[in-house]
């Protein structure tokens, strides 16, 4: 026992007292954000994708193939949202680190609670689907906790002496994360089951989590451009279900949500659903708060039930 | 995961039961064994029924904080425990997912009008492009594209790939596509048009290029400016261009290539080729090949899916050895590309080329290509084109037109 103490304290003495921070690319703006809130002044993090683009078609620029070269870490979204334009910039990094399978391949989807894991036949008639279930998983506050903790285990492994700072800032995010939940959960209380549609299905943690009802979508298809057919199935089921409320992520073109809601006199609302969307989207708690307010205003404002 | 939790809970539940019960039949027999004596004074009776009470009391409390413990195990499983990743339902089982991943490519062409070149035929599947690609092992990757087209079968690139060696030489090993220039390398399904350019045409080896068995080593050259990668390339020297003699008489290939952003919408693109070997004309005749591209993109990114412009040209200087001396050939393209729809891009094409082993003959022509792409995964495209040739009187005014189909696995996007 005496020994073992004596051992510690000379480990404890040789470690180095200032540490390089871990290098850490993500392909999103939402896991940088986590990243940040866990891995503090010891991470460095940069997002491939931004937060106002679609992350299905991103460019493989390489510069983004520079930034991969030098990473420690690489953070993915997984479930096939990156696989456009991912697996080139890794291939070409040149790294061994952050190559598929590698201890600095991190795959966030892997603890996350995933939803419309696709059963049965699947083909690409049903549009662009993603056979291993939905990416857009971030979306719960309940999957930020679990990919704050996945990466905060992680750069615990990558940096064995940063450990406790890394789950000291997983506990503060914890909390500060549960109390927002409060907040959103009170917010969002008097509208469970409200009807919405979406322009594509980026959103069904999102209404999981908040007890809203997607009944459609302005997409006929995952990834399929509005058709004129779809469209006017879509008001007519809109007026029928009397939906108020019409969600489109910031990088969709306006012109057939914007005629559908003439049509049915529901409030296209243009909700981010990354961090970045907006300037005032600084982190992932801003989002929810930013994307709750804008929804409760537009309801208000519809007087939608 | 949350039906395991289920199964879990009643093996909980099931196992407290045969706990619980046990005692309870021991109560009930000491119950049957008390009431026959007569003499049992009326105190003691009671005594038995509070004793009973208490055992009963004692289990039913006890109950009730196993079912709560199960409820707690269950809520938390479904609030903090994430729900395990479901493997994909459809996953094939054992050694099956091994199974590289398979794609089909069709390329149908057609044309019409009149061509005294020659030209395309008037419906042609040109090929079926067959891919096969997965992880090797640790160290390597490995990619096949086999080609069927009307009249052969080929195997238009299968190498291997070791993406992480030890001072950042990406090497490639097996046949592979050259890295001359920017349309060189490409398949012709991943072009913005339907036929190649006339430089590739007359000077750099047309539909298969310089597609040839040799080894290819790219590295990044660090620098504090931008991003530069130097490719260099040893072939065997058996392609359109290039014929070696002997064993000894290797064809090169060198690429460097810079790339820089210019903002986060757009980029610039530059390059500089090289290629050299033996071309067979005689043992000792060889083709000296000299390239330089340049790509400005424009591509903004809140509304990267609608639209985009994109600007190339590309110029190739031929020294081609003939039996009489060597002849010099330039030749190019300049093309502007617009997409003005999430399904719409229009493209314009320039060309003029001298032909290498015939410069006094200079072919020029232009197109005008509209693509329409019903999803990621099809498209159709029509190609207006007007060449002159040296040798013919009247220009060829042909309109060409694609349809272009993949099923399979999802493949890169361009860029």
């Amino acid at each position: 026992m005496r020994l073992l103490s004596i051992v510690a304290l000379a480990v404890l003495a040789t470690a180095p007292p200032a540490r390089a921070a871990v290098n850490v690319m993500t392909a999103t703006e939402d896991l940088a954000d986590l990243t940040r809130q866990v891995g503090g002044d010891r991470a460095k993090v940069e997002s491939i994708a931004r937060g106002y683009q679609d992350p299905h078609f991103v460019e493989a620029k390489p510069s983004f193939i520079l930034k991969l070269a030098k990473a420690d870490l690489l953070v993915v979204v997984g479930r096939e949202l990156e696989i456009g334009w991912l697996p080139s910039l890794i291939q070409q990094s040149r790294n061994a680190k952050v190559q598929v399978g590698a201890d600095g391949y991190l795959d966030a989807s892997l603890t996350a609670k995933i939803l419309e894991i696709p059963t049965g036949q699947l083909t690409r008639a049903m549009g662009d689907v993603h056979p291993l279930g939905n990416p857009h998983y971030w979306l719960d506050p309940g999957n930020g906790r679990r990919i704050a903790k996945a990466i905060a285990d992680k750069l615990s492994q990558m940096a064995p002496a940063d450990a406790a700072y890394f789950a000291s800032r997983y506990a503060d995010f914890d909390k500060r994360l549960a109390e927002a939940e409060k907040r959103w959960d009170a917010t969002m209380a008097p509208y469970k089951g409200l009807k919405v549609v979406t322009y594509h299905r980026s959103w069904p943690n999102f209404v999981d989590r908040f007890g809203l009802d997607v009944i459609g979508y302005v997409e006929p298809r995952p990834g399929i451009p509005p058709s004129p057919g779809h469209t006017i199935d879509l008001i007519g089921e809109m007026k029928r279900q009397n939906v108020k409320i019409l969600i489109v992520e910031p990088y969709f073109d306006l012109k057939t949500p914007q005629s559908i809601g003439r049509e049915t006199g529901a409030k296209v609302v243009v909700l981010p659903p990354s961090v970045g969307g907006e300037k005032e989207i600084t982190d992932y708690i801003s989002l929810f708060d930013y994307d709750l307010n804008l929804l409760v205003a537009a309801i208000k404002e519809t007087g939608a039930k | 995961m949350r039906r395991c939790f289920r199964s879990v809970s009643a093996f909980v539940l099931a196992s407290s039961g045969l706990v619980a019960v046990p005692p309870l039949a021991v109560g009930a027999d000491e119950v049957v064994q008390a009431s026959p004596p007569p003499s049992a004074a009326a105190d003691d009776l009671s005594q038995l029924k509070r004793d009973l009470e208490t055992l009963r009391q004692d289990y039913a409390d006890r109950v009730a904080a196993i079912e709560s413990r199960i409820a707690a195990l269950e809520g938390h499983a479904t609030e903090a425990a994430a729900p395990a990743p479901t493997a994909a339902p459809s996953a094939a089982a054992g050694s099956k997912v091994f199974n590289p991943d398979m794609a089909a490519i069709g390329n149908f062409v057609g044309a019409a009008g009149k061509s005294p070149g020659g030209g395309e035929p008037s419906l042609n599947m040109q090929e079926a492009e067959l891919s096969f690609q997965a992880v090797v092992d640790p160290y390597a990757r490995a990619d096949f594209f086999v080609t069927l087209g009307p009249e052969e079968v080929a195997l238009e690139e299968g190498y291997i790939t070791f993406p992480t060696l030890p001072g950042g030489f990406l090497t490639k090993v097996g046949k592979m596509r050259d890295a001359f220039g920017k349309v060189n390398g490409q398949h012709p399904h991943t072009l913005p048009f339907v036929d190649r350019p006339l430089v590739s045409k007359n000077l750099t080896g047309g539909e298969d290029g310089l597609a040839d068995a040799g080894i290819s080593v790219a590295r990044l050259i660090p620098n504090p400016w931008l991003f530069l990668e130097a490719t260099g390339q040893a072939y065997q020297g058996s392609s359109a261009i290039f014929t070696a003699p002997t064993r000894g008489d290797l064809a090169y290939v060198g690429h460097l290539r810079a790339y820089q952003d210019l903002g986060e919408s757009t980029n610039i693109d530059l390059g500089g080729s090289i290629a050299y070997g033996h071309n067979g004309v005689t043992d000792d005749t060889t083709t000296r090949l000299l390239g330089v591209d340049a790509t400005l993109r424009w591509k903004p990114l809140r509304r990267s899916i609608y639209t985009h412009f994109l600007a190339r040209g590309e110029v190739t200087w031929s020294r081609a050895g003939q039996a009489d001396g060597a002849q010099n050939a330039v030749g190019g393209y300049g093309y502007l590309e617009y997409q003005f729809g999430r399904r719409w891009t229009s493209g314009l094409r320039y060309d003029n080329s001298q032909r290498a082993e015939a410069p006094w003959l200079r072919d020029t022509g232009g197109s005008f290509i509209l693509t329409f792409k019903p999803s990621e995964f099809s498209l159709v495209r029509a190609q207006y084109r007007r060449t002159s040739f040296a040798d013919t009187d009247s220009p060829a005014n042909e309109l060409l037109f694609q349809f272009l189909f993949a099923i399979g696995a999802h493949g890169a996007h361009p860029f």
